[in-house]
C-alpha cells in the first residue's frame, strides 16, 4: 500500500523529513551562534532547543490527531477552536472554585465531546469531513467566547501554573505531555490492527466495509482522539500564559497541524501516514518559526519567509524530486521508522 | 422541546407586530432617545468594557441603546445599521470593524436624516458628510505618551529597547510605532534594538519575548515597549521564567490600561501603561445631545490619552476588574 507509484523505497523512509529538520536547525545555528547552548537552572533546561519543543508542543499533539483523521481521508478544521474550549473550561473550572484535576478533566471531556459531535456528522450523518468540522470551527470559538464572557480569563491556580511553567525531568511539562501523548498513540494504533483499519478505510471506505472493517467506529474514533489530543494542547497552551484567552488560543493553529502531517508525508487523499514523521513536521515548522523570530528582520517578512521555506521543503519531498533523488541513489532501501 | 421555541418565536413575533404598530412614528416612547449602536464584535476585554460602558451610560442618561454585535464581520455591521435605520432610530453609534466600504450604508442613514457617530476607528470616504461625528484616540499620541515616560524616566542612561508590535499591516500599529519613535528621536541614548510582531496576543508576546532575550540576551535589554498590555502580560512571564525581573531589570510601557496590567504594576513587574478610554459611548451620547440641543457637533472628539504609573495600580485595578 505504501509503494502504489513505485518511487517512494527508492529513497530511506523519513529522509526528506528529517533533513528538513536537521536543516532548520542548522538555519537556526547560523542565525544565532549559542543556539545549542543548554543550561540547567532550578531543576529545568533552558535553550533555544527546548524552547522549539516547548512552543511546539500544542502543534505536535494536533498534527498527531489530524494525521489519524487524514489517513481516513477525512480533515479536523475544528482544532483551534477546541483548543480554545478546552483552555475556557479549565479556567473557568478553578475560577469557580473546582478542584484542578476536576478542571482539567472537565476540559478533556469537552474535546471529546466535541471530537464525537464531528465523528458522528462525518461517519453517521455522512457530511463531508471539510464542511462538518466547519461547523465547529466557527461555533467553537463562539462557545468559547460564551464560557469565557469575552474576557481573557486569568488565574493563579498553582496546579495549573506547574503544568505550564514547571519541569518533568528537566523538561517543560509541555513538552513531557506532547512526547508522552504522540507515543501513546503510536503504540495505540501500531500495536493493533487499528493502523491498519484507518489506512484502509483511507484508501477505500466502501471496499473496507465489505472486508469487514467497522469503517463508522473507526472513523468516530479518529476524530475523537483528535478531539482529545486538541483538548490537551488547549490546556497547554492556556497554563503557558496563565489564561483563557478564547479569541487567540489555537488561532489558524489547524492550519499548522495539517501542514505538519504534509511535511511528515501524510497523503491528503487518505491511507498513508506517519505519527513519528508528523511530529519531525511539527518540530521543523516551529524550529522554522523560531528561526525567523530570532533573524531579527523586520515583520512584515515573517510570513514571506516562512511560505517561501515551506514551498521548498514541499518540493524537495515531491514524487517528482524524489524519483530523480532515487535515480541517483538507485540501491537504498526503504527504512520503516 | 420545540413549542418552547415555537413559542417563545410567537412571542417575539407579536412583540415586534404590536412594536411596529404602535410607532407610525419614530420608535421609541415620549421624550425617550433610541440609539443604535453597531458594535464590531467582543474580541477583546477592552472592547466588552467599551459596550458595558456604552450601556451604562446610556441608562444612566435614559436613553434606550439597542447594541447589534457584528462578530467582526462587515456585513453584519451593514445589515445592523439597516435594520436600525428600519426602526427609525434617532441616532446610530458605528464602531466600524474595516475602514472601507461605508459610502452607501452611511448614505441610507443620510437620506433618513438619522445622525451617525463614529467610535474609535476611522473611516475612509471622500465625503466626510456621512458621519456627524468621530470619537477616537490618538494612536500616535499614545506611542508618544509611551515613549516621553520612558525618556523622562531613564534620565540619559543608555537603553536598548525591544518593541513588541501588533498585527502588521494595519493603522492602529503603524501609529502606535510611530508616536513612540517620534517621542525617542530627541534622546540619543534609547534605541529600538529589535522589533517584531506578537498579533496583539499573550501567547505570541510570550514567544516574541523569549526569542528577544535568547537572540540578544536579557542583560541587553533595558526596557519593552509593547503595543497593547496583553502582549506585555505574556512578555512579563517570558522574562520571569528566563530569571529576569520584569519592572527592575526590564522596564515595561505598554498601552491599553486592561485590569491585568494594573495587577502587574501593582506587584511591581510593570511600570507604565498609557489608557484607551474605552468610555466613547458616554462620548458620543453627549456629542449627541448637545447636536440634538444646538444642532451643532465637532467633527473629531479625542479621549484623552492618559499615562498610568503604579502607584494608583492597586485603585485603578479595583476599580476596573468588574468592567472588562
Amino acid at each position: 500500500m505504501t509503494d502504489l507509484l513505485g518511487w517512494r523505497s527508492r529513497l530511506p523512509r523519513g529522509g526528506p523529513q528529517l533533513a528538513a529538520l536537521a536543516l532548520a536547525l542548522a538555519a537556526n545555528a547560523v542565525v544565532s551562534p549559542d543556539f545549542f547552548h543548554l543550561l540547567l537552572r532550578d531543576g529545568r533546561l533552558f535553550g533555544s532547543p527546548v524552547d522549539i519543543l516547548n512552543r511546539g508542543a500544542p502543534t505536535v499533539l494536533l498534527g498527531v490527531g489530524m494525521a489519524l483523521v487524514i489517513a481516513t481521508r477525512g480533515i479536523d478544521l475544528s482544532v483551534g477552536s477546541v483548543m480554545a474550549i478546552a483552555g475556557a473550561v479549565a479556567a473557568a473550572g478553578v475560577a469557580h472554585g473546582l478542584p484542578w484535576g476536576v478542571s482539567i478533566a472537565l476540559a478533556l471531556g469537552a474535546g471529546v465531546a466535541c471530537g464525537l459531535w464531528n465523528g458522528l456528522l462525518v461517519a453517521i450523518m455522512g457530511i463531508q469531513p471539510i464542511v462538518a468540522t466547519l461547523v465547529l470551527m466557527v461555533a467553537g470559538r463562539g462557545v468559547a467566547q460564551l464560557i469565557t464572557s469575552g474576557r481573557i480569563l486569568t488565574f493563579d491556580e498553582p496546579h495549573l501554573l506547574w503544568i505550564g511553567g514547571g519541569a518533568i525531568a528537566g523538561l517543560p511539562v509541555a513538552v513531557v505531555v506532547a512526547l508522552a501523548a504522540a507515543a501513546l498513540v503510536l503504540l495505540m494504533v501500531r500495536r493493533t490492527a487499528l493502523a491498519l483499519f484507518i489506512e484502509a478505510v483511507g484508501v477505500n471506505p466502501q471496499a473496507s466495509r465489505l472486508a469487514g472493517v467497522p469503517s463508522r467506529a473507526v472513523l468516530v474514533y479518529v476524530y475523537l482522539v483528535s478531539g482529545l489530543l486538541a483538548a490537551t494542547a488547549g490546556v497547554l497552551a492556556a497554563a503557558d500564559i496563565r489564561a483563557a484567552d478564547a479569541n487567540n488560543a489555537g488561532l489558524w493553529l489547524e492550519l499548522d497541524a495539517i501542514l505538519a502531517v504534509v511535511l511528515g508525508g501524510g497523503s491528503l487523499y487518505g491511507g498513508r501516514f506517519s505519527l513519528g514523521l508528523t511530529v519531525v513536521g511539527a518540530l521543523t515548522l516551529q524550529t522554522l518559526k523560531t528561526c525567523i523570530l530570532r533573524a531579527g528582520f523586520p515583520p512584515e517578512f515573517n510570513l514571506i519567509a516562512m511560505a517561501g521555506v515551506v514551498a521548498v521543503v514541499l518540493v524537495i519531498q515531491s514524487p517528482a524530486v524524489g524519483a530523480l533523488g532515487g535515480r541517483l541513489v538507485p540501491r537504498l532501501r526503504e527504512v520503516r521508522l | 422541546m420545540s413549542w418552547v421555541v415555537r413559542l417563545a418565536t410567537s412571542a417575539a413575533l407579536a412583540l415586534i407586530l404590536t412594536g411596529c404598530g404602535r410607532s407610525a412614528g419614530p420608535a421609541q416612547h415620549a421624550g425617550q432617545l433610541t440609539v443604535g449602536f453597531a458594535q464590531v464584535g467582543s474580541e477583546s476585554g477592552w472592547r466588552s468594557a467599551e459596550t458595558r460602558m456604552a450601556q451604562d451610560a446610556a441608562k444612566q442618561r435614559g436613553v434606550i441603546l439597542k447594541v447589534a454585535d457584528g462578530q467582526q464581520r462587515q456585513e453584519n455591521e451593514i445589515k445592523a445599521i439597516r435594520s436600525f435605520i428600519a426602526q427609525r432610530v434617532d441616532a446610530i453609534f458605528l464602531a466600524p470593524v474595516v475602514s472601507t466600504g461605508w459610502d452607501e450604508v452611511l448614505g441610507e442613514a443620510r437620506e433618513a436624516k438619522i445622525p451617525v457617530i463614529l467610535l474609535d476607528r476611522p473611516i475612509e470616504t471622500k465625503d466626510a458628510g456621512l458621519y456627524l461625528s468621530a470619537v477616537a484616540a490618538d494612536n500616535t499620541l499614545e506611542g508618544r505618551v509611551a515613549g516621553e515616560w520612558l525618556v523622562g524616566r531613564l534620565g540619559g542612561k543608555a537603553c536598548p529597547v525591544v518593541e513588541l508590535q501588533g498585527t502588521v499591516g494595519s493603522t492602529l500599529v503603524a501609529n502606535r510605532k510611530k508616536g513612540f519613535q517620534e517621542a525617542i528621536a530627541k534622546a540619543a541614548n534609547i534605541r529600538i534594538v529589535r522589533t517584531q510582531s506578537g498579533e496583539f496576543t499573550r501567547a505570541k508576546g510570550k514567544e516574541v519575548m523569549e526569542g528577544f532575550i535568547k537572540a540578544i540576551g536579557g542583560a541587553n535589554i533595558c526596557a519593552v515597549y509593547a503595543h497593547n498590555d496583553d502582549m506585555m502580560l505574556g512578555a512579563i512571564q517570558a522574562m520571569k521564567e528566563a530569571g529576569l525581573k520584569p519592572g527592575k531589570d526590564i522596564l515595561t510601557v505598554s498601552i491599553d490600561g486592561v485590569p491585568d496590567i494594573f495587577q502587574a504594576m501593582a506587584a511591581g513587574e510593570a511600570n507604565a501603561t498609557v489608557e484607551l478610554a474605552p468610555d466613547m459611548g458616554a462620548r458620543a451620547l453627549d456629542v449627541l445631545a448637545a447636536y440634538r440641543k444646538t444642532g451643532q457637533a465637532p467633527k473629531f472628539v479625542q479621549t484623552p490619552s492618559r499615562l498610568f504609573l503604579p502607584d494608583t495600580a492597586a485603585a485603578e485595578y479595583a476599580r476596573r476588574k468588574g468592567l472588562y
